[in-house]
Protein backbone atom coordinates (compact mmCIF):
# COMPACT_ATOMS: atom_id res chain seq x y z
CA UNK A 1 0.00 0.00 0.00
CA UNK A 2 1.33 3.04 -1.18
CA UNK A 3 0.62 5.48 1.99
CA UNK A 4 2.81 3.50 4.16
CA UNK A 5 6.10 3.81 2.18
CA UNK A 6 7.50 5.72 4.24
CA UNK A 7 7.20 4.42 7.74
CA UNK A 8 9.37 1.38 9.05
CA UNK A 9 8.70 -2.14 8.52
CA UNK A 10 10.67 -4.94 8.87
CA UNK A 11 9.89 -7.88 6.55
CA UNK A 12 10.22 -11.32 8.24
CA UNK A 13 11.28 -13.77 5.84
CA UNK A 14 11.37 -16.44 9.19
CA UNK A 15 8.30 -18.34 8.45
CA UNK A 16 5.65 -18.05 11.04
CA UNK A 17 3.32 -21.16 11.66
CA UNK A 18 0.07 -19.58 12.54
CA UNK A 19 -2.19 -21.38 15.12
CA UNK A 20 -4.83 -21.69 12.17
CA UNK A 21 -2.08 -24.06 10.94
CA UNK A 22 -1.02 -21.45 7.62
CA UNK A 23 2.42 -20.71 7.69
CA UNK A 24 3.42 -17.08 6.59
CA UNK A 25 6.62 -15.23 5.56
CA UNK A 26 8.37 -12.55 4.41
CA UNK A 27 5.85 -10.33 5.67
CA UNK A 28 6.15 -6.71 6.73
CA UNK A 29 5.75 -5.82 10.47
CA UNK A 30 5.33 -1.85 10.71
CA UNK A 31 6.79 -0.50 14.01
CA UNK A 32 7.55 2.66 15.25
CA UNK A 33 10.43 3.45 18.13
CA UNK A 34 10.82 6.20 20.91
CA UNK A 35 13.56 7.16 22.70
CA UNK A 36 17.08 5.98 22.38
CA UNK A 37 18.33 2.11 22.92
CA UNK A 38 21.23 2.70 25.47
CA UNK A 39 24.90 0.97 25.63
CA UNK A 40 24.26 -2.32 27.26
CA UNK A 41 21.42 -2.56 25.69
CA UNK A 42 19.18 -2.82 28.47
CA UNK A 43 16.86 0.12 28.36
CA UNK A 44 13.90 -1.73 25.90
CA UNK A 45 10.45 -1.41 26.38
CA UNK A 46 7.85 -3.51 24.12
CA UNK A 47 4.24 -1.95 24.00
CA UNK A 48 1.49 -3.69 22.40
CA UNK A 49 -1.80 -2.13 21.11
CA UNK A 50 -4.93 -2.27 21.67
CA UNK A 51 -7.94 -3.20 19.04
CA UNK A 52 -7.99 -0.22 16.45
CA UNK A 53 -4.24 1.33 17.92
CA UNK A 54 -1.23 1.05 15.88
CA UNK A 55 2.24 1.49 16.28
CA UNK A 56 1.93 5.37 16.31
CA UNK A 57 1.74 5.52 20.23
CA UNK A 58 2.97 9.32 20.55
CA UNK A 59 2.94 12.21 18.87
CA UNK A 60 1.61 12.59 15.76
CA UNK A 61 0.47 9.68 13.62
CA UNK A 62 2.05 10.45 9.96
CA UNK A 63 -0.65 9.08 8.30
CA UNK A 64 -3.94 10.01 10.12
CA UNK A 65 -2.36 13.01 11.46
CA UNK A 66 -4.11 13.05 14.64
CA UNK A 67 -2.72 12.61 18.20
CA UNK A 68 -0.69 9.10 19.01
CA UNK A 69 -3.22 7.17 20.95
CA UNK A 70 -0.91 6.99 24.36
CA UNK A 71 0.03 10.11 23.72
CA UNK A 72 -0.62 10.87 27.97
CA UNK A 73 1.55 7.68 29.04
CA UNK A 74 4.23 7.65 26.41
CA UNK A 75 6.63 10.75 26.12
CA UNK A 76 9.67 12.58 26.88
CA UNK A 77 9.02 12.78 31.13
CA UNK A 78 5.72 11.18 30.87
CA UNK A 79 4.89 7.70 32.64
CA UNK A 80 6.72 5.57 30.00
CA UNK A 81 9.47 8.02 29.88
CA UNK A 82 11.49 8.41 26.81
CA UNK A 83 14.79 10.13 27.56
CA UNK A 84 15.00 6.84 29.68
CA UNK A 85 13.45 4.32 27.59
CA UNK A 86 13.92 3.06 24.35
CA UNK A 87 10.18 2.31 23.08
CA UNK A 88 9.46 -0.04 20.46
CA UNK A 89 5.38 -0.16 19.72
CA UNK A 90 4.57 -2.36 16.56
CA UNK A 91 1.56 -2.60 14.78
CA UNK A 92 0.03 -6.27 14.95
CA UNK A 93 -0.69 -8.39 12.28
CA UNK A 94 -4.05 -8.23 10.73
CA UNK A 95 -3.55 -4.39 11.48
CA UNK A 96 -4.30 -1.70 8.31
CA UNK A 97 -1.21 0.54 9.58
CA UNK A 98 1.35 -1.25 7.51
CA UNK A 99 1.47 -4.61 8.79
CA UNK A 100 0.91 -7.67 7.01
CA UNK A 101 -3.19 -7.65 6.84
CA UNK A 102 -6.44 -8.17 5.05
CA UNK A 103 -6.05 -5.29 2.70
CA UNK A 104 -2.72 -6.61 1.51
CA UNK A 105 -2.22 -7.91 -2.11
CA UNK A 106 -2.25 -11.63 -2.00
CA UNK A 107 0.63 -12.74 -4.51
CA UNK A 108 -1.29 -15.59 -5.68
CA UNK A 109 -4.19 -13.94 -6.81
CA UNK A 110 -2.75 -10.03 -7.52
CA UNK A 111 -5.88 -8.86 -5.41
CA UNK A 112 -6.11 -8.10 -1.66
CA UNK A 113 -6.37 -10.87 0.43
CA UNK A 114 -9.65 -9.78 1.80
CA UNK A 115 -11.47 -12.78 3.58
CA UNK A 116 -8.94 -15.26 2.73
CA UNK A 117 -6.83 -13.77 4.89
CA UNK A 118 -5.65 -16.44 7.65
CA UNK A 119 -7.30 -16.30 11.34
CA UNK A 120 -4.92 -14.86 13.55
CA UNK A 121 -4.63 -15.11 17.41
CA UNK A 122 -3.22 -12.98 19.97
CA UNK A 123 -0.55 -15.65 19.78
CA UNK A 124 0.76 -15.06 16.38
CA UNK A 125 1.13 -11.55 16.98
CA UNK A 126 3.03 -12.33 19.79
CA UNK A 127 5.19 -14.46 17.34
CA UNK A 128 5.55 -12.11 14.99
CA UNK A 129 6.39 -9.16 17.36
CA UNK A 130 9.14 -11.46 18.81
CA UNK A 131 11.02 -10.70 15.84
CA UNK A 132 11.63 -6.99 16.49
CA UNK A 133 13.51 -8.49 19.75
CA UNK A 134 16.23 -9.78 16.93
CA UNK A 135 16.07 -6.86 14.48
CA UNK A 136 17.25 -4.57 17.48
CA UNK A 137 19.48 -6.83 19.23
CA UNK A 138 17.82 -7.05 22.04
CA UNK A 139 18.67 -9.87 24.21
CA UNK A 140 16.24 -8.42 27.19
CA UNK A 141 13.97 -6.20 27.49
CA UNK A 142 13.11 -3.95 30.44
CA UNK A 143 9.30 -3.86 30.24
CA UNK A 144 6.48 -5.05 28.33
CA UNK A 145 3.38 -2.90 28.58
CA UNK A 146 -0.14 -3.30 27.08
CA UNK A 147 -3.93 -2.27 27.59
CA UNK A 148 -6.68 -4.36 26.73
CA UNK A 149 -5.98 -5.90 23.93
CA UNK A 150 -2.09 -5.11 24.27
CA UNK A 151 -2.48 -6.50 27.98
CA UNK A 152 -2.96 -9.45 26.34
CA UNK A 153 -0.59 -9.67 24.05
CA UNK A 154 1.64 -9.04 27.73
CA UNK A 155 0.56 -11.95 28.87
CA UNK A 156 0.79 -14.06 25.46
CA UNK A 157 4.48 -13.10 25.31
CA UNK A 158 5.63 -13.88 29.00
CA UNK A 159 4.28 -17.07 28.59
CA UNK A 160 5.82 -17.87 25.49
CA UNK A 161 8.54 -15.86 25.94
CA UNK A 162 9.03 -16.50 30.00
CA UNK A 163 12.59 -14.91 29.79
CA UNK A 164 12.40 -12.42 27.40
CA UNK A 165 11.37 -9.39 29.92
CA UNK A 166 12.43 -8.48 33.29
CA UNK A 167 9.21 -6.41 33.82
CA UNK A 168 5.46 -6.89 32.88
CA UNK A 169 2.76 -4.47 32.99
CA UNK A 170 -0.80 -5.82 31.74
CA UNK A 171 -3.68 -3.27 32.20
CA UNK A 172 -6.86 -3.45 32.20
CA UNK A 173 -7.27 -6.71 30.05
CA UNK A 174 -8.09 -10.39 30.89
CA UNK A 175 -6.68 -14.30 30.23
CA UNK A 176 -9.63 -15.35 28.79
CA UNK A 177 -12.21 -13.60 26.54
CA UNK A 178 -15.56 -13.64 28.41
CA UNK A 179 -19.02 -14.56 26.93
CA UNK A 180 -19.61 -11.14 27.19
CA UNK A 181 -16.48 -9.49 25.52
CA UNK A 182 -17.33 -12.46 22.61
CA UNK A 183 -20.67 -11.83 21.81
CA UNK A 184 -19.73 -7.14 22.29
CA UNK A 185 -17.21 -8.33 19.57
CA UNK A 186 -19.92 -10.36 17.67
CA UNK A 187 -22.32 -7.56 17.49
CA UNK A 188 -19.75 -5.57 15.41
CA UNK A 189 -18.63 -8.03 13.36
CA UNK A 190 -22.43 -8.81 12.47
CA UNK A 191 -22.84 -4.94 11.80
CA UNK A 192 -19.87 -4.87 9.49
CA UNK A 193 -20.71 -8.04 7.59
CA UNK A 194 -24.56 -6.67 7.20
CA UNK A 195 -23.47 -3.85 5.33
CA UNK A 196 -23.57 -4.70 2.11
CA UNK A 197 -20.71 -2.72 0.64
CA UNK A 198 -18.76 -5.60 2.57
CA UNK A 199 -19.25 -8.12 -0.59
CA UNK A 200 -18.01 -11.14 1.66
CA UNK A 201 -14.76 -9.45 2.63
CA UNK A 202 -13.87 -8.59 -1.13
CA UNK A 203 -15.25 -4.74 -1.18
CA UNK A 204 -11.64 -3.60 -2.03
CA UNK A 205 -11.53 -4.92 -5.61
CA UNK A 206 -14.43 -3.37 -5.96
CA UNK A 207 -14.10 -0.33 -4.62
CA UNK A 208 -16.28 -0.42 -2.16
CA UNK A 209 -16.38 0.09 1.51
CA UNK A 210 -18.42 -1.28 4.37
CA UNK A 211 -18.34 2.61 6.21
CA UNK A 212 -22.23 2.21 7.48
CA UNK A 213 -21.68 -1.27 8.83
CA UNK A 214 -17.85 -0.31 10.66
CA UNK A 215 -19.44 2.79 11.94
CA UNK A 216 -22.37 0.99 13.92
CA UNK A 217 -19.55 -1.48 15.19
CA UNK A 218 -17.12 1.28 16.48
CA UNK A 219 -20.50 3.14 18.24
CA UNK A 220 -21.22 -0.58 20.28
CA UNK A 221 -17.96 -0.85 20.99
CA UNK A 222 -16.99 2.73 22.32
CA UNK A 223 -19.99 2.93 24.50
CA UNK A 224 -18.58 -0.03 26.03
CA UNK A 225 -15.21 1.00 26.44
CA UNK A 226 -17.29 4.18 28.69
CA UNK A 227 -19.03 3.87 32.10
CA UNK A 228 -22.74 4.51 32.53
CA UNK A 229 -21.45 7.29 35.48
CA UNK A 230 -18.88 8.82 32.97
CA UNK A 231 -21.45 8.74 29.85
CA UNK A 232 -24.52 10.24 32.19
CA UNK A 233 -21.81 13.25 33.49
CA UNK A 234 -20.45 14.16 30.84
CA UNK A 235 -24.01 14.14 28.31
CA UNK A 236 -27.01 13.12 30.73
CA UNK A 237 -29.93 13.92 28.17
CA UNK A 238 -28.29 16.98 26.78
CA UNK A 239 -29.17 18.26 23.67
CA UNK A 240 -27.67 18.59 20.62
CA UNK A 241 -27.48 21.99 19.12
CA UNK A 242 -31.42 22.17 19.64
CA UNK A 243 -33.77 23.61 22.13
CA UNK A 244 -35.91 21.06 21.95
CA UNK A 245 -36.91 17.34 20.94
CA UNK A 246 -37.25 17.17 17.09
CA UNK A 247 -39.83 13.89 17.09
CA UNK A 248 -37.44 12.57 14.11
CA UNK A 249 -34.68 10.33 13.95
CA UNK A 250 -32.35 13.43 13.79
CA UNK A 251 -29.47 12.78 16.49
CA UNK A 252 -31.76 14.92 19.41
CA UNK A 253 -29.40 14.02 22.05
CA UNK A 254 -25.49 14.88 22.28
CA UNK A 255 -24.23 11.44 22.76
CA UNK A 256 -26.09 10.32 20.08
CA UNK A 257 -24.42 13.12 18.07
CA UNK A 258 -21.10 11.79 19.38
CA UNK A 259 -21.26 8.53 18.84
CA UNK A 260 -22.35 9.08 14.98
CA UNK A 261 -19.02 11.22 15.12
CA UNK A 262 -16.91 8.43 16.72
CA UNK A 263 -18.48 6.04 14.28
CA UNK A 264 -17.30 8.39 11.02
CA UNK A 265 -14.24 9.41 12.14
CA UNK A 266 -13.16 5.96 12.54
CA UNK A 267 -13.93 4.63 9.32
CA UNK A 268 -11.78 7.00 7.75
CA UNK A 269 -8.63 5.18 9.46
CA UNK A 270 -9.80 1.70 10.19
CA UNK A 271 -10.04 -0.87 7.93
CA UNK A 272 -13.41 -3.12 8.30
CA UNK A 273 -11.58 -6.61 7.65
CA UNK A 274 -8.96 -6.02 10.09
CA UNK A 275 -11.66 -5.23 12.61
CA UNK A 276 -13.03 -8.85 11.68
CA UNK A 277 -9.73 -10.51 12.23
CA UNK A 278 -8.77 -8.62 15.00
CA UNK A 279 -11.61 -9.25 17.65
CA UNK A 280 -11.30 -12.37 16.13
CA UNK A 281 -8.47 -12.94 17.82
CA UNK A 282 -8.95 -11.43 21.00
CA UNK A 283 -12.10 -13.68 21.12
CA UNK A 284 -9.77 -16.28 20.52
CA UNK A 285 -7.70 -14.96 23.15
CA UNK A 286 -7.57 -18.07 26.06
CA UNK A 287 -4.35 -18.01 27.98
CA UNK A 288 -5.81 -21.39 30.02
CA UNK A 289 -6.60 -23.18 27.41
CA UNK A 290 -3.18 -24.73 26.44
CA UNK A 291 -2.48 -25.39 30.55
CA UNK A 292 -6.13 -27.24 30.72
CA UNK A 293 -7.54 -24.51 32.44
CA UNK A 294 -4.96 -23.31 34.86
CA UNK A 295 -3.63 -20.08 34.42
CA UNK A 296 -0.66 -20.46 36.32
CA UNK A 297 0.89 -22.89 34.47
CA UNK A 298 1.37 -20.39 31.55
CA UNK A 299 3.59 -18.33 34.19
CA UNK A 300 5.32 -20.91 35.40
CA UNK A 301 8.82 -20.73 33.86
CA UNK A 302 8.89 -16.93 34.32
CA UNK A 303 10.89 -14.73 36.51
CA UNK A 304 9.02 -11.65 35.40
CA UNK A 305 7.84 -9.42 37.43
CA UNK A 306 4.31 -8.33 37.25
CA UNK A 307 2.56 -4.97 38.03
CA UNK A 308 -1.40 -5.66 37.09
CA UNK A 309 -3.38 -2.45 36.98
CA UNK A 310 -7.41 -2.28 36.27
CA UNK A 311 -9.97 0.25 37.04
CA UNK A 312 -13.02 0.31 38.87
CA UNK A 313 -15.19 1.54 35.93
CA UNK A 314 -14.24 -0.78 33.41
CA UNK A 315 -16.98 -2.91 32.97
CA UNK A 316 -15.66 -4.80 29.52
CA UNK A 317 -12.11 -5.84 31.30
CA UNK A 318 -13.18 -6.03 35.22
CA UNK A 319 -11.52 -6.03 37.91
CA UNK A 320 -12.46 -9.02 38.97
CA UNK A 321 -10.62 -10.69 35.50
CA UNK A 322 -7.67 -8.61 36.30
CA UNK A 323 -7.47 -10.05 39.72
CA UNK A 324 -7.83 -13.94 38.06
CA UNK A 325 -4.32 -13.02 36.74
CA UNK A 326 -2.60 -11.89 40.18
CA UNK A 327 -4.27 -15.05 41.43
CA UNK A 328 -2.50 -17.34 39.21
CA UNK A 329 0.76 -15.88 39.63
CA UNK A 330 0.27 -15.61 43.47
CA UNK A 331 -0.35 -19.06 43.73
CA UNK A 332 2.72 -20.15 42.50
CA UNK A 333 4.73 -17.57 43.91
CA UNK A 334 5.83 -14.94 41.15
CA UNK A 335 6.65 -11.41 41.89
CA UNK A 336 3.40 -9.46 41.05
CA UNK A 337 2.09 -6.23 42.09
CA UNK A 338 -1.44 -5.19 41.64
CA UNK A 339 -3.86 -1.91 42.18
CA UNK A 340 -7.15 -1.02 40.77
CA UNK A 341 -7.33 2.69 40.03
CA UNK A 342 -10.52 4.58 41.07
CA UNK A 343 -11.53 6.42 37.75
CA UNK A 344 -15.11 6.97 35.57
CA UNK A 345 -13.60 6.81 32.41
CA UNK A 346 -14.25 3.36 32.11
CA UNK A 347 -12.25 0.76 29.76
CA UNK A 348 -10.89 3.37 28.57
CA UNK A 349 -9.40 4.88 31.52
CA UNK A 350 -6.08 3.31 30.06
CA UNK A 351 -5.55 5.90 27.45
CA UNK A 352 -6.63 8.72 29.12
CA UNK A 353 -5.07 11.62 31.74
CA UNK A 354 -6.09 9.61 34.62
CA UNK A 355 -3.21 10.78 37.23
CA UNK A 356 -3.52 8.02 39.57
CA UNK A 357 -2.49 5.47 36.54
CA UNK A 358 0.20 7.74 34.90
CA UNK A 359 1.42 8.03 38.33
CA UNK A 360 1.82 3.97 38.95
CA UNK A 361 3.67 3.10 35.80
CA UNK A 362 5.71 5.87 36.15
CA UNK A 363 7.14 4.62 39.78
CA UNK A 364 6.83 1.25 39.11
CA UNK A 365 8.69 1.17 36.28
CA UNK A 366 11.47 3.64 37.56
CA UNK A 367 11.60 1.86 40.67
CA UNK A 368 12.19 -1.48 38.73
CA UNK A 369 14.56 0.00 36.28
CA UNK A 370 16.60 1.26 39.44
CA UNK A 371 16.80 -1.95 41.22
CA UNK A 372 18.61 -3.47 38.08
CA UNK A 373 20.78 -0.50 37.72
CA UNK B 1 9.20 4.34 61.76
CA UNK B 2 7.64 3.61 64.58
CA UNK B 3 9.11 1.22 67.59
CA UNK B 4 6.73 -1.57 66.91
CA UNK B 5 8.06 -2.27 63.58
CA UNK B 6 11.78 -2.25 65.06
CA UNK B 7 10.97 -5.08 66.94
CA UNK B 8 9.10 -7.11 64.36
CA UNK B 9 11.91 -6.78 62.36
CA UNK B 10 13.43 -8.17 64.55
CA UNK B 11 12.11 -11.63 64.40
CA UNK B 12 12.31 -12.31 61.07
CA UNK B 13 15.24 -14.37 59.45
CA UNK B 14 17.79 -13.15 57.16
CA UNK B 15 16.52 -13.67 53.58
CA UNK B 16 13.19 -15.23 54.31
CA UNK B 17 10.16 -15.23 52.40
CA UNK B 18 8.02 -12.47 53.73
CA UNK B 19 4.66 -11.71 52.96
CA UNK B 20 2.97 -8.35 55.25
CA UNK B 21 -0.65 -8.20 55.10
CA UNK B 22 -1.93 -4.82 56.00
CA UNK B 23 1.88 -3.43 54.91
CA UNK B 24 0.11 0.46 54.90
CA UNK B 25 2.46 2.76 53.45
CA UNK B 26 4.93 0.30 53.37
CA UNK B 27 7.38 1.77 55.92
CA UNK B 28 8.53 -1.68 57.63
CA UNK B 29 8.28 -3.35 53.75
CA UNK B 30 11.07 -0.80 53.12
CA UNK B 31 13.21 -0.92 55.90
CA UNK B 32 13.03 -5.08 55.58
CA UNK B 33 13.82 -5.23 52.18
CA UNK B 34 16.92 -2.40 53.14
CA UNK B 35 18.15 -4.53 55.85
CA UNK B 36 16.63 -7.97 56.27
CA UNK B 37 15.18 -9.64 53.17
CA UNK B 38 14.44 -9.12 49.61
CA UNK B 39 11.88 -11.10 49.30
CA UNK B 40 8.83 -9.36 51.00
CA UNK B 41 5.81 -8.41 49.71
CA UNK B 42 2.43 -6.85 51.01
CA UNK B 43 -1.02 -6.66 50.70
CA UNK B 44 -3.12 -3.26 51.50
CA UNK B 45 -6.91 -2.31 50.92
CA UNK B 46 -6.01 1.36 50.71
CA UNK B 47 -5.92 2.64 47.39
CA UNK B 48 -3.92 5.81 48.40
CA UNK B 49 -0.93 3.54 50.27
CA UNK B 50 -0.86 0.88 47.53
CA UNK B 51 0.50 4.22 45.56
CA UNK B 52 2.37 5.02 48.32
CA UNK B 53 4.26 1.38 48.31
CA UNK B 54 4.62 1.25 44.57
CA UNK B 55 6.31 5.21 45.19
CA UNK B 56 8.84 3.20 47.38
CA UNK B 57 9.19 0.60 44.74
CA UNK B 58 7.88 -2.63 47.03
CA UNK B 59 5.61 -5.08 45.42
CA UNK B 60 2.29 -4.92 46.37
CA UNK B 61 -1.61 -6.11 46.12
CA UNK B 62 -4.55 -4.39 46.88
CA UNK B 63 -6.64 -6.48 48.68
CA UNK B 64 -8.79 -7.60 51.31
CA UNK B 65 -6.55 -9.94 54.25
CA UNK B 66 -10.07 -11.33 54.58
CA UNK B 67 -10.89 -12.43 51.28
CA UNK B 68 -7.78 -12.51 49.53
CA UNK B 69 -5.19 -14.78 51.36
CA UNK B 70 -6.77 -17.89 49.94
CA UNK B 71 -4.96 -17.41 46.97
CA UNK B 72 -1.55 -18.67 48.19
CA UNK B 73 -1.02 -21.85 48.66
CA UNK B 74 -0.11 -23.35 52.09
CA UNK B 75 3.26 -22.45 53.49
CA UNK B 76 4.56 -20.29 50.76
CA UNK B 77 5.92 -18.00 53.18
CA UNK B 78 8.66 -17.97 55.91
CA UNK B 79 7.06 -15.49 58.20
CA UNK B 80 3.64 -13.34 57.48
CA UNK B 81 3.71 -10.62 59.52
CA UNK B 82 0.09 -8.97 60.51
CA UNK B 83 0.91 -5.71 62.43
CA UNK B 84 -2.32 -3.98 64.77
CA UNK B 85 -5.26 -4.95 62.52
CA UNK B 86 -6.41 -8.11 64.07
CA UNK B 87 -9.02 -6.66 65.98
CA UNK B 88 -10.44 -5.13 62.77
CA UNK B 89 -11.38 -7.46 61.10
CA UNK B 90 -15.08 -8.88 60.80
CA UNK B 91 -13.85 -12.90 61.42
CA UNK B 92 -10.28 -12.45 62.89
CA UNK B 93 -10.22 -15.95 63.92
CA UNK B 94 -10.06 -17.21 59.98
CA UNK B 95 -7.56 -14.66 59.30
CA UNK B 96 -5.67 -16.26 62.24
CA UNK B 97 -5.92 -19.49 60.56
CA UNK B 98 -5.04 -18.51 57.02
CA UNK B 99 -2.15 -16.46 58.42
CA UNK B 100 -1.34 -20.17 59.77
CA UNK B 101 -1.90 -21.88 56.98
CA UNK B 102 0.09 -19.78 54.14
CA UNK B 103 3.12 -18.52 57.04
CA UNK B 104 5.01 -21.00 58.53
CA UNK B 105 5.24 -18.71 60.89
CA UNK B 106 3.17 -15.31 61.76
CA UNK B 107 4.24 -12.65 63.33
CA UNK B 108 1.28 -11.09 65.29
CA UNK B 109 1.07 -7.41 66.85
CA UNK B 110 -2.29 -6.20 68.86
CA UNK B 111 -2.95 -3.29 70.81
CA UNK B 112 -3.90 -4.58 74.38
CA UNK B 113 -6.92 -3.40 76.23
CA UNK B 114 -5.66 -4.77 79.29
CA UNK B 115 -2.72 -1.71 79.44
CA UNK B 116 -3.01 -0.58 83.09
CA UNK B 117 -3.64 3.12 81.08
CA UNK B 118 -6.88 1.66 79.16
CA UNK B 119 -8.12 -0.45 82.75
CA UNK B 120 -7.67 2.98 84.55
CA UNK B 121 -9.31 4.84 81.78
CA UNK B 122 -12.35 2.99 81.76
CA UNK B 123 -12.46 2.49 85.51
CA UNK B 124 -11.93 6.10 86.53
CA UNK B 125 -13.69 7.73 83.58
CA UNK B 126 -16.36 5.02 82.70
CA UNK B 127 -16.26 6.07 78.97
CA UNK B 128 -14.44 3.94 76.32
CA UNK B 129 -10.42 4.00 76.68
CA UNK B 130 -8.46 6.49 74.26
CA UNK B 131 -4.30 6.42 74.21
CA UNK B 132 -1.63 6.88 72.04
CA UNK B 133 -2.55 2.96 70.29
CA UNK B 134 -6.21 3.37 70.17
CA UNK B 135 -7.10 6.48 69.34
CA UNK B 136 -10.66 6.56 67.68
CA UNK B 137 -13.95 6.97 69.75
CA UNK B 138 -16.28 3.85 70.27
CA UNK B 139 -18.37 5.32 67.35
CA UNK B 140 -15.55 5.45 64.12
CA UNK B 141 -13.01 3.20 65.61
CA UNK B 142 -12.49 0.36 63.27
CA UNK B 143 -11.76 -2.09 65.76
CA UNK B 144 -13.94 -4.92 66.32
CA UNK B 145 -12.73 -7.62 68.48
CA UNK B 146 -10.98 -5.97 70.68
CA UNK B 147 -8.73 -8.50 73.25
CA UNK B 148 -6.02 -7.82 75.61
CA UNK B 149 -2.59 -9.86 75.89
CA UNK B 150 -3.58 -12.74 78.31
CA UNK B 151 -7.03 -12.86 76.08
CA UNK B 152 -4.94 -13.54 73.36
CA UNK B 153 -2.98 -16.21 74.78
CA UNK B 154 -5.85 -17.91 76.44
CA UNK B 155 -7.19 -17.98 72.58
CA UNK B 156 -3.73 -19.79 71.26
CA UNK B 157 -3.88 -22.65 73.68
CA UNK B 158 -7.42 -23.36 73.31
CA UNK B 159 -6.77 -23.44 69.72
CA UNK B 160 -3.30 -25.36 70.02
CA UNK B 161 -1.53 -22.36 68.46
CA UNK B 162 2.02 -22.21 69.97
CA UNK B 163 3.38 -18.84 70.55
CA UNK B 164 6.92 -19.47 69.86
CA UNK B 165 7.68 -16.18 71.12
CA UNK B 166 6.23 -12.97 72.81
CA UNK B 167 8.03 -10.00 73.41
CA UNK B 168 8.96 -11.30 77.48
CA UNK B 169 8.96 -6.85 78.20
CA UNK B 170 5.76 -6.83 77.78
CA UNK B 171 3.28 -7.98 79.96
CA UNK B 172 -0.66 -7.49 80.23
CA UNK B 173 -0.73 -4.81 82.97
CA UNK B 174 2.29 -2.88 81.23
CA UNK B 175 2.84 -2.98 77.87
CA UNK B 176 0.54 -1.21 74.82
CA UNK B 177 1.25 -3.74 72.62
CA UNK B 178 1.28 -7.28 72.09
CA UNK B 179 3.90 -9.05 69.79
CA UNK B 180 3.72 -12.82 69.10
CA UNK B 181 5.62 -15.20 66.96
CA UNK B 182 2.81 -17.80 66.37
CA UNK B 183 3.19 -21.29 65.13
CA UNK B 184 0.34 -23.93 64.10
Amino acid sequence: MNKFKDIKKIIVEKPLKLDCGQTINNYPLAYETYGKLNGDRSNAIMIFHALTGDQFASGINPITKKDGWWNYALGPGKAIDTDKYFVIASNVIGGCMGSFGPSDINPDTKKPYGTNFPVITINDMVNAQYNLLDYFKIEKLFSVIGGSMGGMQVLQFVSNFPNKSLTAIPIACTASHSAQNIALNELGRQSIMADRNWQDGFYEEQNKQPDKGLAVARMAAHITYLSKAGLQEKFGRKLQERDDLKFSFDADFQIESYLRYQGSVFVDRFDANSYLYITRAMDYFDLTKKFSGNLSKAFEKSNTKFFIISFTSDWLYPTSENRDIVIALNAIGKNVGFVEISSDKGHDSFLLDVQDFLNTVKSFLNTSYKQIR
Amino acid sequence: MKKEFYNIAKLVTQNSKILDVGCGNGDLMKYITENISKDIRGIELSKSNVQKCVEKGLTVIEGNAEKDLKQFPDGSFDFVILSQTLQAFLDPENVLNELLRIGKKAIVSIPNFGHWKVRLHLLFKGTMPITENLPNEWYNTPNLHMCTIKDFENYCKKRDIKINLKNLKFHNFFSELGIFVLEK
